[in-house]
């Protein structure tokens, strides 16, 4: 590991020392927050009793097909939207502006569409997730060295080739900034939208322990959800970092 | 006589520049006749249209006036088949290999896997890149990536090489090099080159003929004829004919560079 990455684990380790220190000296009392190494022991009867499982699937599945929505019309209307420069210019203005709008206040309006099931919640990542697909993927786009869209046309290939075999892999670093971004929202929109309103769910659960003020159930759930992040997010680091590695930009 | 393979006849170019757009005459009137088979060059001063006249005969940028014709059939909108182009920048693919580079154009002839790496095999061993097929273009030189894009033109074996400016980026070593490994591919392949370049010796040492371009807008004012052997490399330097016709195109050429510096100082502008 390199030198950052001991900091980075020390700074961790370090931070759950003084909790622990906090919560036996009873400076942070049980009913806020339990010691950290009650928190994963409560974590490990969790995971093992497996009562959690129907949760975490139903939030990672409804997470996996926000975010695919968001990557499969995020990159289709970002190349679409690239050959249409007026459309684009018309849209830019809500691109930048897009983050400011509160998107969970549809997700009422959502329910009372579809129901209260998986779609609202699927649709409320989606919408966290796609403009930042859209954005990201179009600031690719533009990057496109000309000379490469000159070759094509050499080539004479059909617009759609010229999509999938250069424009895209050639943007491909700045799409994976748009991937990265669009996972942490899906789970955001997903997660928080269970929290809000839903029939099941890790947000649920973590909403449902809360009133509860059962802390062996909320704080196990809340890592659960920040070990997850941190996998996916160093999954997509590690692709990040071999593509631009292949590319020598690193 | 057989017809010429390229015939330009009154082409010209006026594009619409500056703010509030108007109309700038960046080219022509241009009349020439290429053989097939010849080895052309073109120089001329900074922003003169060399590249214009490349993207005009390459079918990437239509004419405001004139004719191009490639093998008797006018060139439209679309890049005709049979004409290849090495650009100056870098134009390889950063995310396939060089041999998944130089095979990139012949997915369309919807060859055989083996036909496929077989000529892709021929042409790196063409360009001398065998030993870097598995390679990704980060890991070359300059030089070597523009060998890449030279073998991706010539995998399809085009009848007409269209070169603008392909050693601009290299170092004067490298530049020679590639000009002999280039004089040695044209007379291994039998296509017609026409090469851009603003290195006089360049000129004088690769081609057959020579076209010198005037200031904007950009005509023919001279062409020399330069009447090597075909059999030449970059050693012709000695001969003491090279010194005479890199004479000749400075002459002419340097009104027109002197031309395009002073109005450039005149009003301001860069090119």
């Amino acid at each position: 590991m390199s030198r950052v990455g001991w900091y980075r684990c020390a700074i961790v380790l370090a931070s759950l020392a003084v909790l622990e220190a906090l919560s036996l000296a009873g400076i942070i009392d049980r009913i806020t927050m339990q010691a950290p190494h009650l928190i994963a022991r409560d974590f490990y009867r969790i995971v093992v009793s497996g009562r959690m499982n129907s949760a975490i699937l139903k939030t990672l599945a409804n997470t996996l097909a926000a975010l695919g929505l968001a990557l499969g019309v995020g990159i289709v209307a970002a190349v679409l939207l690239h050959r249409a420069r007026a459309l684009r210019d018309t849209l830019d203005p809500l691109f930048a502006t897009y983050y400011a709008v509160p998107v969970f206040a549809f997700y009422p309006f959502f329910i009372v569409v579809f129901g209260l099931g998986d779609l609202p919640q699927i649709l409320i990542g989606f919408m966290l997730g796609v403009v930042a697909m859209i954005v990201n993927t179009l600031n690719g786009l533009d990057r496109v060295p000309g000379v490469l869209l000159k070759t094509a046309r050499i080539l004479r290939l059909p617009p759609a080739d010229v999509a999938l075999r250069i424009t895209l892999p050639a943007a491909a670093p700045h799409i994976v900034t748009g991937v990265k971004l669009a996972v942490a929202y899906a789970f955001i929109g997903v997660i928080g939208s269970e929290f809000i309103l839903s029939r099941g769910g890790i947000g649920y659960e973590i909403s449902f322990a809360y009133t509860n003020f059962d802390n062996a159930v909320m704080y196990p759930l809340i890592v659960l959800i920040l070990l997850a992040s941190i996998a996916i997010n160093a999954a997509l680091s590690r692709w990040e970092r071999a593509l631009l590695e292949r590319r020598g930009m690193l | 006589m057989a017809a010429p393979q390229v015939r330009l006849s009154g082409v010209g170019k006026t594009f619409m520049a500056g703010r509030p757009p108007a109309p700038l005459h960046a080219l022509g009137p241009i009349d020439l006749e290429i053989e097939r088979g010849e080895f052309f060059a073109v120089v001329g001063p900074s922003g003169c249209g060399k590249s214009t006249l490349l993207e005009v005969i390459a079918g990437l940028t239509p004419v405001s006036g004139g004719r191009v014709e490639f093998e008797g059939r006018p060139i439209a909108a679309e890049a005709p088949d049979g004409i290849g182009v090495v650009f100056q920048e870098d134009a390889s693919f950063a995310w396939l290999s060089v041999a998944e580079n130089v095979g990139f154009g012949l997915r369309r002839l919807h060859l055989g896997r083996s036909e496929l790496a077989e000529r892709v095999r021929r042409v790196l061993q063409l360009v001398g890149l065998s030993d870097f097929a598995t390679a990704y273009p980060a890991q070359l030189s300059g030089g070597m990536r523009q060998r890449v894009c030279i073998a991706r033109t010539l995998v399809m074996e085009p009848r007409l090489i269209l070169l603008d400016e392909p050693f601009g980026a290299l170092d004067q070593q490298t530049r020679l090099l590639m000009g002999d490994e280039l004089l040695r591919l044209w007379r291994q392949t039998d296509a017609t080159v026409f090469l851009i370049t603003h290195a006089l010796d360049e000129a004088t040492m690769l081609a057959d003929r020579i076209g010198v371009m005037s200031a904007r807008p950009g005509r023919l004012i001279d062409v020399v004829q330069t009447g090597w052997p075909r059999g030449r490399d970059s050693r012709i330097m000695e001969h003491p004919e090279f010194g005479a016709i890199a004479a000749r195109l400075w002459k002419t050429l340097r009104e027109e560079s002197l031309k395009t510096i002073g109005r450039d100082a005149a009003t301001g502008s860069a090119p």
